[in-house]
């Protein structure tokens, strides 16, 4: 018997359990899955801080959001269409973000009186009654996984630890997703252990089965694969995509890439992703701390190298000192912020875009640092060559924002051809450029840039500090003139940055009067609320910053052909703040600072809200 | 770029002078302080090296000794307070082909910038650190420092400063250091030899030198320089030698049953008493001992070459991993990277 299906344009799934259950792999597989059959996607792992939080507690729930579409989208979904719980604690912490007539899959093994208990659950809400507004399917997960496994010679906690792979199989049935390439990881995965290997394997299968022969699910569905720009796709995630785009700077301006980097959520994935391609001559260095992991990469700077180093707000406070002494030397610097919730530890898991005044500001004296930021998980990669760029061609350093949701999240990513890729070309001083002397100071007339002369150049033998250097010669000086001058010029080179780099483009429309202004990872969420908006006839016009220091040389202009600008951020205004200050433009904000990305329909209600006020009208 | 050993080599040896290591940039240390005789004798030991001055780099972090860089016509960098062993760890394991000096202080080294100085000596890496000890603040104008003495009287301790110092010898040895010594400013033969051992060192070598400040701490070093109370106050470590002082040698070191180090006088024990110092000793201990034999420097101190011992360098293992990686791997590819994963072609 085939059952019927049931086709969608799209559907928001999420998978949420015990810490220990799995949830990151069953979420990542099936994101695989789903990229393999060609849909668009957009992920949002959501996990705790804690490695083993207590088993069962609502703070060890780990949660796994996945939108997929047969168009192209732009955000993981507003809301779950379809929950997968693995326990009690995961039902109780996400019953709050399910719509009505949400799909709900349910391990009912795991709703023993005493994980109710545990979550607060005074009666089993499989049976009280309190979700007659879901669809609500019980699965015996656990007891179906022990059963399938039965004849394995595994213990029981080996056997019931594959209970996610039969959850995978089973949603894989339920969406028609290709099972290959699972079956192919998790023989990959488990290669050393074959026998739990094939119990993996033969546990997503019988999920899969049991999709097909149940009468629990009466039908399955369908999401076309999406009709995207044509190109060779592969799925990617932020940190992934920055790290590639670190070696890709590497490879483009021919010096080798050194990161300097002390382990820290959510930035450790790429010092981990780093190490691993020392073939292209990328070394990595763990640092004591984090003011020896940027100090390394600014002495490796020193020697001719692509100095790196990654971090998230708390190490980027302790790393300010040696960032102003790059300003100072003005040697090429990459500093990579990815930023989380703070202020102080905050919530390391959980993303936030809070950190723009302090890489901006948090440095003493003047000490201006351009400042680049990535708007998707794809997008890192290009975020990260250009602020390559910039850092390689005037000798500055350059901090690069991405932010948890960025790192961990993914999308499809058509990929570059690398021949497309722009060149870095770098030229270090080879020769006296003063009358038979070398002055580390005198500057290229249309970058205000100073030569590079590395160690090792004969005839160049230079000393640079952090104490004020003449202009020119960069001797020690005090000279009240000079240092005004030298701050004045600093500043100017970075300023000057703004006609070398893209102008603002707006996605603007007809008669609109409200021009929504965002940077970094709102970029989704902002341009799918323009897209609902738009659907029910409001005129809006979106623009997104790339480039937040300096502003790109059109900002200003743009922003005076709007009534209103709206500026959403999760943070409580900082882009505002720069704006307001340089253009004297009232901008609005929209702000949130609840550690999850915005989502569209909230977005889309404050865009309407404001149409409403009768903007432009 | 990455050619040589980290000493400098994989060029041919060149001659130069003294006068070709001095900067045009006028010395602005106060006059009589001890930083004078040390820059000399850095400037005349160079010359030995063999190596080109642009093939060398001096790094500093902050404080009085920190000026040293700007006086030496070599490259260099005056960085930050404390972090000169982490920036100079940067480039020494970018460019082994560079030969690379940290010049630190007793607050920059072991306050401030302690934790970077442990994790570079433990590491191994390429580095000259030279520790010029004065026990105070000079630059901020006389505070005590880390090294000063219990009981200090000083400008931010009127009644006497309260905390235990650090020995820095010590604290090399216990951070497994592989190559340990200290000297003095002015011995000038004694601190040639001393840097030319560093120098020959694979891997992270650390100096302390008792550093006179003329201004806030006057004499600190005195008994251990002047000539009526030197041979009592230096306990010369000479490796292979049995270790004894005095004018006449009358004094000496011995290991107790008890595994103590103490001083005895030699007509007691007997020459053949005496503990023969072993720099090459893989064990850190016995050095350590030493460097605890003189809780002041105002008792008979150890001075020379605690240890000097072989271990795998930092840069070199790193230059390894580079190599066996392009070996297996090939080197890198960067279309073959990126479109290495599951990929997929649509259109």
């Amino acid at each position: 018997m085939t059952k019927p299906v049931q086709v969608l344009d799209r559907v928001t799934i999420r998978f949420a359990g015990d810490s220990g259950d799995g949830m990151q792999l069953t979420g990542d597989r099936f994101t695989s899955e789903t990229a393999a059959f060609g849909n668009d996607l957009s992920t949002l792992p959501d996990f705790p801080a804690e490695i083993r939080a207590p088993a069962g507690s609502i703070a060890g729930v780990s949660g796994f959001q996945l939108h997929f579409a047969d168009h192209d989208i732009l955000t993981p979904g507003d809301a779950p269409d379809v929950l997968v719980a693995m326990n009690p604690a995961a039902l109780r912490a996400n019953i709050g973000d399910l719509p009505k007539g949400a799909t709900l899959i349910v391990n009912i093994d795991a709703f023993t009186a005493r994980n109710l208990d545990k979550v607060g659950y005074a009666a089993n809400p499989l049976e009280d009654g309190s979700l007659g507004d879901y669809a609500v399917h019980g699965v015996g997960l656990t007891s179906m996984t022990l059963e399938a496994l039965k004849g394995f010679d595994i213990s029981k906690k080996e056997a019931e630890r594959a209970k996610n792979m039969f959850a995978l199989g089973l949603m894989s049935w339920l969406y028609h997703r290709p099972t290959e390439a699972t079956v192919a990881f998790l023989e990959r995965k488990f290669a050393a252990r074959p026998l739990i290997a094939k119990a993996n394997v033969t546990a997503f299968k019988a999920g899969y089965n049991f999709g097909e022969t149940t009468e629990v699910f009466a039908v399955s569905y369908e999401v076309k694969p999406a009709k995207l720009r044509p190109g060779t796709y592969r799925n990617i995630s932020g940190n992934l995509a920055l790290s590639y785009g670190l070696i890709a700077a590497s490879q483009l301006s021919g010096l080798p890439l050194f990161l300097g980097a002390y382990p820290i959520t959510p930035a450790s994935d790429i010092l981990h992703e780093l190490s691993k391609h020392k073939a292209f001559g990328v070394r990595t260095f763990q640092a004591e701390d984090e003011i020896a992991g940027v100090g390394a990469a600014l002495g490796a700077a020193f020697g001719g190298s692509l100095g790196v180093t990654t971090s998230s707000g708390p190490g980027i406070a302790l790393k300010a000192e040696t960032i102003g002494l790059a300003v100072s030397l003005e040697l090429p610097l990459l500093v990579i912020d990815i930023q989380r919730s703070g202020p102080s530890t905050g919530m390391p898991t959980k993303t936030e875009q809070a950190d723009l005044l302090q890489v901006m500001f948090g440095r003493n004296g003047e000490a201006p640092v351009p400042v680049v930021a990535a708007c998707t998980p794809s997008d890192c990669f290009h975020a990260a060559v250009e602020a390559a760029r910039i850092a390689l061609k005037y000798r500055t350093p350059v901090v690069l924002l991405s932010d948890g949701y960025l790192a961990n999240g993914s999308e499809p990513w058509l990929l570059p051809d690398v021949a497309d890729l722009p060149e870095i070309p770098v030229a270090f001083a080879t020769e006296p450029n003063h009358d038979g002397e070398f002055w580390p100071y005198l500057r290229d007339e249309a970058t205000l840039a100073r030569p590079w002369a590395v160690p090792g150049t004969p005839g160049l033998e230079h000393r640079i500090g952090g104490l004020e250097k003449a202009d020119g010669t960069g001797n020690i000086s005090y000279d009240p003139d000079n240092h005004d001058r030298m701050v004045r010029l600093r500043a100017a080179k970075v300023a000057g940055i703004a006609a070398d780099i893209a102008p603002l483009e707006v996605d603007g429309q007809e008669g609109a009067r409200l021009l929504v202004l965002g940077w970094g990872s709102t970029y989704g969420p902002i341009g799918a609320a323009i897209r609902l908006v738009r659907a029910s006839g409001g005129k809006v016009a979106q623009a997104h910053l790339r480039h937040l220091n300096p502003f790109p040389a059109n900002l200003g202009e743009v922003l005076r052909r709007y009534d209103k600008v709206l500026i959403p951020e999760m943070n409580l205004g900082q882009l505002r703040m720069l704006v307001r200050s340089q253009f004297l433009v009232d901008a609005i904000g929209l702000n949130r600072v609840r550690g999850l990305p915005f989502k569209a329909e909230e977005l889309a209600g404050a865009i309407a809200g404001l149409l409403d006020e009768g903007v432009g009208t | 770029m990455t050619i040589g050993n980290g000493r400098g080599n994989g060029v041919a040896p060149v001659k130069l002078t003294a006068k070709d290591f001095k900067s045009d940039q006028e010395v602005r240390w106060c006059p009589g302080c001890g930083d004078y005789a040390i820059l000399s004798a850095v400037q005349g030991f160079m010359p030995s090296l063999g190596i080109p001055r642009e093939r060398i780099v001096f790094v500093s972090g902050i404080g009085c000794s920190s000026r040293f860089p700007y006086y030496m016509n070599t490259y260099g960098m005056h960085s930050i307070h404390g972090r000169a062993p982490a920036i100079a760890t940067g480039l020494a394991v970018t460019r082994r082909d560079l030969s690379v000096w940290v010049i630190t202080g007793d607050g920059d080294a072991l306050s401030i910038g302690g934790n970077h100085l442990i994790h570079a000596l433990r590491r191994n890496v390429n580095l000259k650190i030279l520790l010029f000890n004065n026990q105070i603040y000079g630059l901020t104008k006389g505070q005590y420092s880390p090294t000063s003495e219990r009981g200090k009287i000083t400008k931010s301790t009127p009644m006497g400063s309260l905390d235990h110092p650090f020995n820095p010898v010590s604290v090399a040895l216990g951070a497994e250091a592989t190559f340990v010594a200290r000297s003095i400013d002015s011995d000038r033969g004694h601190l040639t030899e001393v840097l030319r051992k560093a120098a020959a060192h694979r891997g992270t070598a650390f100096v302390e030198v008792y550093q006179n400040c003329n201004i806030f701490n006057d004499g600190a070093f005195d008994e251990l320089k002047e000539a009526d109370t030197r041979a009592d106050h230096q306990i010369r470590l000479e490796h292979g030698q049995p270790i004894r002082f005095g004018a006449d040698g009358e004094k000496g070191v011995r290991l107790t049953e008890e595994a103590r180090v103490e001083i005895v006088d030699v007509a007691d024990v007997g020459v053949e008493g005496l503990l023969v110092h072993d720099e090459h000793r893989k064990e850190p201990s016995l050095a350590f001992m030493l460097s605890r034999l003189a809780h002041s420097t105002h008792k008979p101190t150890p001075i020379g070459v605690f240890r000097d011992v072989d271990r795998p360098v930092y840069d070199e293992l790193m230059a390894e991993q580079l190599e066996a990686a392009a070996a297996k791997q090939g080197r890198g590819d960067l279309a073959k990277l990126l479109y290495g994963g599951d990929t997929w072609r649509l259109g």
